[in-house]
Parts: structure tokens; sequence; C-alpha cells
């Protein structure tokens, strides 16, 4: 971009985001402010340019390419004439939308012993005022200069050498940074942190595995507590009027035995609602108690006020790994709903309080124990999508399951080193597959499908246009008619789509966005 | 999840120079059976998450293999284990010396094949690979022949007298990872039989038993059927007389291409 048109449109470029400006986030579908486009994190734009009646003219706008193998999982931000977006380890880059172009980019030297499971990258970032702030795999936060990249401050949020990282994309809440942590895997004790925008001083700490003293430690037996999981690695969401912060939790440690953290092992695979201001616990529910089968509660909890049952209520919907979609009250966590929604066998059922009963069969022995899902679950990090005018829940589905089974030794903890106890197998002769399901909000009934070749790890976006946007696994990228499921649209863009599509508009131009391989790529309606 | 060989190489230069060791391939000379079983150990917490249970490959790549791509000598293989592989999911493990040089130990014995005392004649088996056998139409070996079967250049580093046996009498007992057949049938009549190229929500590549490729919508087919049991390769058991099947063991075991 030429300088003179930088001084020409200072407002237009590096603007500033206040928190009442991501409150209103509804109020300026042209950008996309914070992670899964709102506070209530639908994942859906209210933009309706690209529509059902002209998808077929829906172009490659632009690319941009990282140089980089690790999968791309960004959930760029957009606003003021400026996209932000995390390369993988944990770097961030400014483009210019219309163009797609670089405007800086922050690179983070990283030690090289890092320690994460499942690969070193990240899921997207926050913006407050003038500054930007990304996780980093190696356990800090950062706050950048939006307009520079330069960093303000950064701070160590755990230490990496005990295999804590952050791979989600924080959330901001007044005039606090969010974070959550991952390293379940190698037995780390988890929590949910809040840190000063402005200094970097954390305000906050709500650990996820309650220690001697505090409610919940005595579903944990013997000092199994101290490295009880139960981390906090995908962004959650926030209620402004009760004030509260609802994130999911993982697996307790180690991921396969319960031997010795007999008990429920609160709060794993669980939901907890904070105060925001204090981090203090207002409400939990645990979906998976004493789990043994690596079912993170690590997905987005999506908000929604409205009646259900005669009343109007304030609700959370939550589609779980364990292949049970949920609906709670968000102000008590009182269970409403819950409805299978994929194959699963761990569970006999779910009793009138949402408590599931364990299917004996499904806990992983040294000979192995078939299961639905595997342990990658039915749902996982990637978004789903909440559509208010079809009244429909997408949520792309994993359909897949292992042979569980137990090492021959007994998992032992040694700071950073792996603490699961066990592994999967294929199941002979199975071939996964996937679906983006639309689940009735309500219910939880499956309305429709559109099946995909194997498990996907896209997430979903839904728009005002009534489309429905997803990707998978061998490249593909589609559009779906947001009432029927009828495929409208697809590309194959060469890569696999590990990451959440958002929308976007510029000078008039509806793009739709989302990453592949190493591409990000911005369609848009041709000339 | 990919890699940069270039850096990789770089780091088994430095790591080796640290040794005061070469480059060369090196073998862990040392290694006891217990090392191989306390290797064993700690793959189980360690490696097989990724790995899978004796090396059968999981998310990460099979180890259970004479030669693994990226660490073809103990050396090598030592390195990536400390090092890890920059820009992959292989990280650096951070363990003592001694414990990945075990680790090397069992995860050599994985891959290890059985030398034979094979009674045939080589050189007559290859005349049946090439002949007879009809190996040629669907194998490759040096970079000729076909592709509706495995690459057989370095066939005999992989599968030892009793698995090449068990392949050529009962080919279904094993059919190889990729090599799916599929059925199908399009709008237009045409029925094909083949071996699956690749596939995606919405379309398949397959190649026919004459090698030949295609490519479908599968919004143009009217029937897909995948027999992941079924291998397009014929038993030798009626084709071949017991002398002639020890031949083309024997020959078969006799490639072991370094390419």
């Amino acid at each position: 971009m030429k300088l003179w048109l930088l001084l020409a449109y200072p407002a237009l470029l590096f603007g500033q985001v206040p928190y009442k400006r991501i409150l209103a986030a509804d109020s300026e579908p042209s950008n996309w402010l914070t992670f899964a486009g709102g506070y209530q994190a639908h994942s859906y734009s209210q933009l309706d340019q690209i529509n059902t009646s002209n998808i077929s003219g829906l172009k490659i706008g632009w690319m941009y390419q990282i140089k980089v193998s690790h999968h791309f999982e960004t959930e760029p931000l957009v606003f003021d004439g400026v996209m932000y977006i995390t390369e993988p380890p944990s770097d961030v880059t400014a483009l210019d939308i219309r163009t797609g172009r670089p405007i800086w980019t922050y690179r983070r030297s990283l030690p090289k012993d890092i320690i994460v499971c499942c690969g070193q990258v990240n899921r997207g970032l926050a913006a407050l005022d003038d500054q930007l702030f990304v996780g980093t795999v190696d356990g800090h936060l950062v706050a950048l200069d939006m307009q520079t990249g330069r960093v303000r401050w950064d701070v160590r949020v755990a230490d990496y050498k005990e295999a804590y990282s952050i791979t989600a994309a924080p959330l901001t809440v007044k005039d606090k940074i969010i974070v959550g942590v991952a390293g379940a895997e190698y037995g780390v004790r988890g929590f949910l942190d809040a840190y000063d925008a402005k200094t970097g001083k954390r305000a906050w700490r709500f650990w996820t595995v309650p220690g001697p003293g505090e409610a919940g430690n005595e579903t944990w037996s013997g000092d199994s507590w101290k490295i009880g999981g139960a981390t906090t690695w995908v962004t959650g969401s926030y209620d402004p009027q009760a004030n509260l912060v609802y994130w999911g939790t993982g697996n307790p440690s180690p991921d396969y035995v319960g031997d010795d953290r007999l008990g429920d092992n609160l709060y794993s695979d669980a939901i907890v609602a904070l105060d925001a201001d204090t981090g203090t616990l207002k409400w939990h529910f645990q979906f998976t108690p004493h789990d043994v089968l690596d079912m993170d509660a690590n997905q987005v909890p999506v908000l929604l006020d409205a009646e259900f049952r005669g009343r109007p209520r304030k609700l959370v919907l939550f589609a779980n790994r364990n292949g049970f979609y949920y609906m709670l009250d968000r102000l008590t966590g009182e269970f409403l709903v819950g409805k299978q929604f994929a194959r699963q066998t761990w569970a006999k059922g779910l009793d009138d309080k949402g408590r599931p009963t364990w299917n004996p069969e499904a806990v992983p022995t040294t000979a192995g124990a078939l299961v639905y899902p595997d342990d990658d679950g039915t749902a996982n990090w990637f978004s789903p999508s909440l559509n208010l005018k079809t009244g429909l829940f997408y949520q792309n589905v994993r359909e897949k399951g292992a042979i569980q089974r137990l090492t021959r030794e007994k998992p032992t903890y040694t700071p950073g080193r792996l603490f699961m106890g066990g592994h999967r197998l294929p199941i002979p002769g199975e071939e996964p597959w996937g679906a983006l399901r639309a689940l009735d909000w309500k219910t939880g009934e499956t309305r429709w499908e559109f099946r995909v070749h194997t498990p996907p790890w896209c997430g979903v976006l839904s728009t005002a246009g009534n489309l429905v946007f997803s990707g998978t696994m061998e490249g593909d990228f589609f559009a779906l008619d947001a009432v029927s499921g009828q495929l409208l649209w697809r590309i194959q863009t060469g890569g696999a789509i590990w990451a959440n599509p958002i929308s976007y508009m510029s000078e008039g131009k509806q793009y739709i966005v989302v990453s592949a391989g190493s591409s990000l790529i911005a369609f848009s309606l041709g000339q | 999840m990919k890699r940069s060989i270039k850096s990789l190489a770089s780091v088994i230069v430095a790591c080796a120079l640290l040794l005061g060791q070469t480059t060369e391939p090196v073998r862990q000379p040392n290694a006891t059976t217990a090392d191989v079983e306390q290797g064993e150990r700690t793959y189980g917490t360690e490696c097989s998450y990724c790995h899978g249970p004796q090396g059968v490959g999981a998310i990460g790549p099979v180890l259970a293999a004479p030669r693994i791509r990226r660490a073809q000598t103990d050396q090598a293989l030592f390195q990536v284990i400390r090092e890890g592989i920059p820009g992959t999911q292989m990280p650096a493990s951070g363990l003592p010396a001694a414990q990945i040089w075990q680790l090397v130990a069992y995860v050599r014995s994985l891959g290890h094949v059985q030398q034979s005392n094979s009674t045939g004649d080589p050189n007559r088996g290859e005349q049946i690979y090439a002949g007879k056998g009809g190996c040629i139409q669907c194998h490759a070996l040096s970079g000729h022949g076909g592709a509706i079967g495995p690459d057989l250049t370095d066939v005999g580093s992989r599968l030892d007298k009793d698995n090449l046996r068990t392949a050529l009498l009962m080919p279904e007992a094993s059919i190889p990872r990729d090599f799916m057949q599929v059925r199908l049938v399009t709008k237009d009549g045409k029925r094909l039989t083949g071996v699956r190229v690749n596939e995606d929500s919405f379309s398949i590549q397959i190649r026919d038993l004459s090698n030949r490729f295609h490519s479908f919508w599968k919004s143009e087919l009217t029937e897909l059927v995948k027999e992941p049991n079924r291998s397009p390769m014929p038993s030798y058991r009626q084709t071949l007389t017991p002398d002639e099947l020890d031949n083309l063991i024997a020959y078969l075991e006799s490639l072991k291409s370094n390419l």
C-alpha cells in the first residue's frame, strides 16, 4: 500500500478496538473482531452478498502463503482494512484485506526443545485497543503493537519444559486477556488465566484441578490432582450481562489409565463458568466423569438467549467430543438437553442430570477395547456454527472408532514426558468418514447431513446468504444450502483444511476466508 | 508436519561433531537383548502414541521397516530421537543418550528381516518374474513395470521368505495399504475394476487392471463398491510349481535396492 494512502486514510488502517466495539461486534458484520465472530461464538456472518443465487460465481480473490509446514489452523481477525492472522508455530502477520499482501510479521524465536503433543500450531489471536495478543507454544502470552507488530509485553504463562503450551486464541474480556493452556498429555495441572491487557500482569488464575481444601479436590485420589491435566486449549465464550466466561476443559491425566486418580476428576472434561473479574467458579458441568478415553471437552461453548420449554432462557450449547450434544442453562449449569449426534459406544446413555453411564467394555485394556469415537472424538477444537435463521447448529462430525489399548507399563509421571498410558489402533477394515451435520439446536436431532470422505478437522461458517461453508482433509472447500444441505459450490484447494472459515467485507465486496495447506485463501464473487 | 531436510542434515552434522563422530553410517555396536527390552519399555511410553505399537505407524510413520527414510543409519535415528524433526510433529525427546540408544536398538529390531536359507534359484526366479509369473504387469522394479501393486524394488528388505510365500499364495491375506480394489459403474453403463489411486468427497481416481488411469466425479457414477478384502493379484498356488515358487521367492528375497 502506498504511503500517501496510509496517510490519507489513517482511520481505516490500524484502528482501535475498544472493548465496547467487541461487545457490539454484531453491529459491524463487515469485520471479524474476535474468535468465532462474537462473544456468543456463533461463527455466523450476517453478510449476504454471497448467497444461494450467486454462489456459483465464487472465485479466489487473493491468496497468502506461509513458509512453514506445520498445520495452518488460524482463524483471522479483520477490522479497519487489515486482517491479522497467526502463522504456525507462534507468529503473527498483518495483511492488507484488499490484496492479501503482508504489512508486517512478528516472528517468535522459539527454543528447540518445545514439547507439544499434537503439532506446533496456533488457532488465532485477540485484539483490544491498539494491541493484539497471541499465545505461544513455549507457553507465553505476547502483546503486540497493532500497527507495527512490535512486542509491547511478553509474559510467561507457564513453563514449556513441563510441557505447557498455548495454541488457542486468547479472549478479550473488558480490560483483560483470558488465555488457556495445553499439555494434559504430559500430566500438567490445568488452569485458565487472565492478564491485564495494558501491563501483562496476571489478574487471576483458575486451577481446573482443585487443590487441597478446595471443592472438587476430593474427586482425585491421593496426590493425583497435582498432575491431573484438564487443560483449557480451546477458546471459550463470554456473557457480558452475567459477567461469566464459559470455557471447556480437557482430559484428566494420564489419558487412558484412571487407577491412580479414582473419582470423577473434577473439573476435567467439563464446562466451567467463571466470574470474568475474579476467575471465581460460578458453576460447572462435567460431561465425562472419570474419563479414560481422552474425551477433552475442549470445544467451543455457543451462547444463545432463546425461549425454551415455554420461557426465555440463557443457554449454552455444546457439541462434545464424546458424541453428545448438550444444552445447559448458562446461569446455573442446569442440564436441559443431551442428545447423541454421532456414533458412540463408550456410554450407555445419559441420566436426567446429564451424567453418563460408562460402558465397561469401552474401558481400555492391554488387550484393547473397541470403542467409538476414537480419542480424536466426534467433535474437536474446530468451531460449530449456529444460524438462528435456520434454527440449525452446524457441526462437523468425525465418524471413526479405534481399538484403545493400554501400554504394558503403567505410566509414571516425569515433568515434560508423555503421561498417557495407552495408544490406539485402527479398527481393521474400517474406513473412517465424516459429515457436516445440521442439528436442531433445540433438540440436538440431526435434520440433515452432508457426508465427506474422511473425518474432518475444519470448522463451519454459516452466513445470512443462506450458506454453510466448510472443508475437508482432502482439500475440498464447499458451500451448502443452509436449509437443505444441498451442495451448491466446491473447489479443490490442494491442501488439507484445518481451520475455521470466516467472512468479511471490503470495499463493498464480501470475502470468505479459510486456510488450506499452506495457503490462506480469500474467496469473493468474480467481476 | 512437513520437514526441512536441510536443517535436519545440519543438526545431524552438528551433533555428530559434538559427539566426535562422523556422519558415516554407524550402528550401535553394543546393543544387548536387555537394551532392546528397555528400549521397548521406553517406546511404549514415549513413542507408541504416534508411531503405534511395535512401530506399525499411526500419526507418525511406520518404524517397523528395515529402512526409515529420515533415519537410515543408527546415528541418524539417534539424532532424530534426540533433536526431533523441525517443522514436523516429531519433537526432541529430551531423553538421556543411553536411553535413546536403547530406543534405537528396539526400533531397529522392529524392522529386522530374518535372512532365510532359501533353497530356490534367484536367477531362475528372475525369469519367472518377467515371464510366467507376469509380475511386471502390476509391480515396478527399479522404475520399470506397473503400479497396480506395490513397488518391489526393495521387497527383500521388507518381507521375509514366509511373508513372500503368503503374499504369493494368499494375496488377500494381507492387502498392502493404499491398494484398495474398487468396482464402479458409470451412468452410461461402463463397468470398471481397479485399484484406488486417490479419493475425496467428490471424486475418485483409479488405475484399472491394465494400468490405465481413470478419474471420475462421484456424481457420474451409479455404483461404487470398495473391496478392501479383495486383491487383484491372483494366487500362484495353481500357476507355479513348488520349485518355481521357491525360485521366485529366492529372487524376491534378493531384491534389496538401496535406491
